[in-house]
């Protein structure tokens, strides 16, 4: 036993790139899996709800004109911090219940999730585009384009699970409100930690923990919201989060069964997606 | 100090110039201090409703910059007379503020609905140029129809200490304006001290002002919230000295529905109730009206509201 006192870290909120408690100064306690105590994390409040969609759509312009090779460098970059982090993010995990193998094996095909999806950055147009053949003289093309401002309500898979449904919304140029898995959102913080030492601008992704089912409602019915992802809402509550999002047209991805160590496939990439189609007259 | 004092013409600068070093002074740890405690109220719902619309018909809905153009003037009052088109109990704004080119398009677009028409004048927003070319500046806008006239100060006079001039401009331009409303500009930001916002605040009520506010909204910090007390302060006092009531007209930098009812709670606080209408008190403001509009209607529908849903300016 040293004798020093142990550093106790505060988990805070990540809201435009900064770590701000929430509005309410309300936190609850996170036990490991055997039921003891861990730390205080906070407890957002609808008000932190807001703000965190304030930043988000502040930052949706400038994130979503960079250049597609430019978002696929900043992703590749916190694929850099993460490994950098790998022995903290297995300690977490470790705390939250996985035996000592599984851990290392969830953070290592976090980070493999996170570059993969990196490496789409630069192809997600060319795979979700067309050229389109019409009856005129016209070249007619589709490209995918953000949608804007998507609501996560992250599984409970805490780093696999979490790196799954961020990095397929904000790829190609949304910006993203994440609530954190309600039981462990330890490693969510830690992932904030990364993503504000890396280059990725303040308010791309920004992350709440707390009461889910507090918290999921005032981002599904919020106006200003353009998507949402139900991956860890509660059984009991997708049938009214998805009729509160209904109200703005919101697109909605409903909770699919299946192991977040699958193959992810395209699909959540492409739910966030609009289509511009171009018309431009040949010979001009 | 005697009432006649308060309402005659200065018999020479250096009477002026005792009368306004004899103010008292203002402790500006005290001002910052209260302003701040008085920004920390909390208003619930009702409160909150009420106030919202309040300061909705407290708005002067303000464009001043040089791209201006007729059809943009247009647009502004037409969001001035209905700001939220899809819901009619919504109250219209006190005012549009445009400069003095740009009067007539206000006029013409808002005629029937009693809003006001200020412009602003004076070679406004620096102040700089001779007395006879802001004259002639004033009584343009007035020809074309303005109803209001919100006149700059000269800083660079005021900051010498000749304050004779100060006043000696107000009154010419208050003559100018006939029967518009004045309203005297400080521009708070280059007054530097809040004994210059006090002196200031009494020179242009002495002077005829109707109305004093705070800056022009060019110029960094503009309106502040004990900036503002000082002169809430200066009005409710010079009401009690000579029975005349002045308004006060915070301009710049507020955008948020907080903002604006922390100044509505400073009025009340301060001024007193009195001044709790838009005859006495205006918030000078483009983008706070839709935050108002988006809280609004988070309160009647339960939902928080994107900027989407509402016009741009």
């Amino acid at each position: 036993m040293s004798d020093r006192l142990a550093v106790r870290k505060t988990y805070k909120l990540f809201i435009g790139g900064a770590f701000p408690r929430s509005e309410s100064g309300r936190s609850y306690v996170v036990n490991d899996a055997r039921g003891r105590f861990l730390a205080n994390a906070s407890r957002a409040s609808r008000k932190d709800v807001r703000d965190a969609v304030g930043a988000a759509r502040k930052a949706f312009g400038g994130w979503s004109s960079r250049t597609p090779y430019n978002r696929g460098q900043i992703l590749y970059r916190i694929a850099e911090m993460l490994e950098g982090r790998r022995a903290q993010f297995t300690d977490e995990l470790r705390a939250a219940g996985l035996a000592k193998n599984a851990a290392t094996a969830e953070v290592d095909a976090a980070i493999d999730r996170w570059v993969w999806y990196a490496g789409w950055a630069d192809k997600l147009g060319a795979v979700a585009g067309s050229a389109n053949p019409v009856a005129g003289p016209f070249f007619n093309f589709s490209t995918p384009e953000p949608t804007g401002v998507v609501g996560i309500v992250a599984p409970d898979s805490p780093l696999l699970g979490l790196v799954s449904v961020v990095a397929p919304a904000i790829v190609s140029g949304n910006t993203a409100v994440v609530v954190a898995s309600e039981p462990s959102p330890l490693p969510a913080i830690t992932f904030a930690e990364v993503l504000a030492t890396s280059d990725l601008p303040g308010g791309v992704v920004n992350l709440l923990t707390g009461r889910r089912a507090e918290l999921a409602p005032w981002l599904a019915s919020h106006m200003d919201v353009n998507a949402i992802d139900l991956a860890g809402a509660e059984e009991a509550q997708v049938k009214a989060l998805e009729e509160a999002a209904a109200d703005n047209l919101k697109r909605v991805l409903r909770p699919v069964p299946g192991d977040w160590s699958d193959e992810p496939g395209t699909e959540r990439m492409t739910a966030f997606l609009e289509t511009k189609t171009v018309w431009h007259p040949v010979g001009v | 100090m005697s009432t006649e004092t308060l309402t005659s013409a200065p018999a020479s600068g250096a009477e002026l110039r005792a009368f306004l070093h004899g103010l008292p002074g203002v402790d500006q740890v005290g001002a910052d201090e209260r302003a701040a405690r008085l920004a920390t109220r909390s208003i619930k719902n009702d409160a909150k409703a009420q106030a919202i619309d309040m300061a909705i018909t407290m708005v002067d809905l303000t464009t001043l910059e040089g791209a201006d153009t007729p059809g943009k003037v247009r647009a502004l009052c037409a969001k001035a007379a209905r700001p939220d088109p899809s819901d009619p109990d919504v109250p219209r704004v006190a005012a549009v503020c445009v400069y003095p080119d740009m009067v007539e398009h206000a006029v013409g677009a808002l005629k029937g609905t009693g809003i006001g028409v200020a412009s602003v004048a004076t070679a406004f927003p620096s102040g700089r140029a001779p007395l006879e070319a802001k004259l002639v500046d004033t009584r343009a806008a007035v020809a074309a129809g303005a109803t209001e006239i919100d006149m700059v100060i000269d800083r660079g006079a005021f900051l010498a200490g000749d304050y004779l001039k100060v006043h000696e401009e107000i009154v010419a331009t208050k003559q100018a304006c006939g029967d518009a409303h004045l309203k005297v500009i400080f521009e708070t930001g280059e007054l530097v001290t809040y004994d210059n916002v006090r002196r200031a605040s009494w020179l242009a009520m002495r002077a005829g002002a109707d109305f004093i506010k705070t800056s022009t909204g060019k110029v960094s910090p503009a309106a502040t919230l004990p900036v503002t007390m000082i002169m809430l302060e200066a009005v409710r006092d010079f009401r009690a000295a000579t029975g005349r009531m002045v308004g006060v007209k915070p301009a710049g930098g507020i955008r948020t529905t907080k903002d604006a009812i922390r100044y509505l709670v400073l009025v009340n606080e301060t001024a007193g109730p009195d001044w709790l209408s838009p005859k006495w008190f205006r918030l000078g403001a483009s983008s706070l009206l839709n935050d108002l509009l988006m809280q609004r209607r988070k309160l009647a529908t339960g939902v928080y509201s994107g900027p989407d849903y509402f016009t741009l300016d």
